[in-house]
């Protein structure tokens, strides 16, 4: 007995029976039965190219991380059984936050147990109800989450518009509060990257903070590997920086890096920091390991740079739609629901992954087939992608 | 043009016309998911383009308790006023 439990559920379960009707598989549950390696996996007992992984420099299989990962699960079991704030502080916490505050040029480092939760984690410890948060109309949900748990009042900018943020900056003055503004580095749908210089700048004249979620950034933007604000050489103007290890660094947790040395106070009152187990003591050192790897071979973000344009430009010529930016992000957006769901059915058939984002999950309400590229792919991986994409398209009449 | 809530429901309605999907009979009492057929988004995206025309900021707790075009003349009404 439910007892009107799931009444809600009505309009969604008519979408969704829609959507499985409309689809010869689930777009939501697709199981990879294993890697064959970081490019490619074993889907549908047919070898496929993975083009939908965020694993943006391959590190989820990278033998370095994995042995240190093995090394310290041997020596120190598989869990802490605890949070940050009990028993779940273990010496290798403690390594890893120091790593990456050196990493980040930074004072400080908070360490959580998914980047959904660095978000959450972060947001709700600096801001509450007397404060204003300013976020991109695109950001993740992980953010527009957090604001939701700190409680603070939001106001949405247009996308990528530091004018737009200027002007409603502005229109909040004379408001008691503390103002915080919330962009990300490269936009996880769209592959877009924020013109973060002149968001500092807008920041500054208005005196409020700024917070930048590097999630898809990290380990892939910038000489050293540190996102759009290195690459953009603005990093001093940004006072908090987030950001994943399940992206560049290919294994799971988040952080937030600062120099504000209030980190302490917030560990105490960050909810999503404090009421979780901390991460396993073998995620942390494949983490430290892929860390090393980053900052030991830029070649691999000289790769991946060289892929993004492959992939890129494939996909431009072939004449479908795509953002301007370069990054390993490369959505292509189509116009239709049905059409993109027989659009990802037969590359999956054909045998290449990537991810179908459907509204309202994407930005301007059009469905997406979200490709994200690799350093670890090869230029023939890439050029088949790029082959079945343009085979498929012809034959859904998208491009003549 | 004054603020009044009347006025600014008149200006939201001809902004909503001006989109081919939604249907023609709109009038203050409409519900915006249910009579317009807009999900959250829509919403939020929507709001965006009013704030500019009327040079405010909604915070987005705000949108959870509208229903109507009314409700939404009356609260854009209300923090113009607060900016004033």
């Amino acid at each position: 007995m439910t007892s009107g439990l799931f009444d809600k559920y009505a309009s969604l379960k008519k979408s969704y029976e829609s959507l499985v009707e409309a689809s010869p598989r689930n777009p939501f549950g697709v199981v990879i039965e294993r890697p064959l390696s970081a490019t490619v996996g074993i889907i549908e007992g047919r070898e496929t190219l993975l083009f939908g992984t965020n694993n943006y420099l391959g590190l989820s299989q990278s033998r370095h991380a994995r042995d240190a990962a093995i090394e310290t699960a041997t020596s120190m079991g598989v869990g802490t059984t605890g949070s940050r704030i009990a028993n779940g502080t273990f010496s290798l916490h403690k390594k890893l936050e120091k790593r990456l505050s050196e990493v980040f040029h930074r004072k400080h480092t908070m360490v959580f147990s998914t980047g959904y939760q660095a978000n959450l984690g972060t947001i709700s410890a600096l801001v509450n109800k007397d404060d204003i948060l300013f976020l991109d109309a695109d950001s993740h949900a992980s953010i527009y989450d957090g604001a939701k748990l700190s409680g603070a009042q939001v106001i949405r900018f247009r996308h990528n518009d530091p004018a737009d943020l200027d002007k409603r900056l502005a229109r909040t003055k004379n408001s008691p509060g503390a103002r915080l503004v919330i962009v990300e580095g490269i936009y996880s749908m769209t592959g877009n990257i924020a013109p973060l210089k002149e968001f500092v700048d807008v920041k500054n004249r208005h005196n409020a903070s700024l917070m930048v979620d590097e999630a898809h950034s990290f380990g892939v933007l910038g000489e050293h590997g540190r996102g759009v604000a290195e690459l953009q050489n603005c990093e001093d103007g940004v006072d908090f920086v987030v950001g994943t290890f399940s992206k560049s660094l290919g294994t799971v947790g988040g952080y937030c890096v600062t120099d504000h040395d209030e980190i302490d106070l917030m560990r105490l009152c960050s909810r999503p920091y404090m009421f979780t187990a901390s991460l396993p003591p073998e995620i942390i050192a494949a983490t430290l390991a892929a860390l090393e790897d980053i900052q030991n071979k830029p070649e691999l973000r000289t790769a991946l740079q060289r892929n993004s344009t492959q992939l890129h430009a494939g996909l431009k010529e072939l004449g479908l739609t795509t953002s301007d930016f370069v990054s390993p992000v490369i959505a292509v957006t189509l116009e239709t629901i049905p059409q993109a769901i027989t659009f990802w059915n037969a590359l999956l058939e054909e045998g290449v992954y990537v991810n179908l984002s459907l509204p309202p999950a994407t930005p301007d309400n059009r469905p997406l087939l979200r490709c994200s590229v690799m350093a670890a792919h090869s230029p023939e991986e890439i050029a088949k992608a790029v082959t079945v994409f343009g085979k498929v398209a012809r034959t859904l009449g998208v491009i003549s | 043009m004054t603020d009044s809530i009347p006025n600014i429901a008149d200006m939201i309605i001809e902004k909503l016309l001006a989109n081919p999907k939604v249907p023609r009979n709109i009038n203050a009492d409409s519900r915006i998911v249910e009579d317009l057929a807009f999900d959250s988004l829509a919403v939020m995206n929507f709001v965006m383009e009013i704030e500019d025309t009327l040079d405010v900021s909604v915070p987005l707790d705000k949108l959870a308790d509208i229903r109507t075009i009314n409700d939404l003349a009356s609260c854009l009404h209300d923090i113009k006023a607060e900016q004033a």
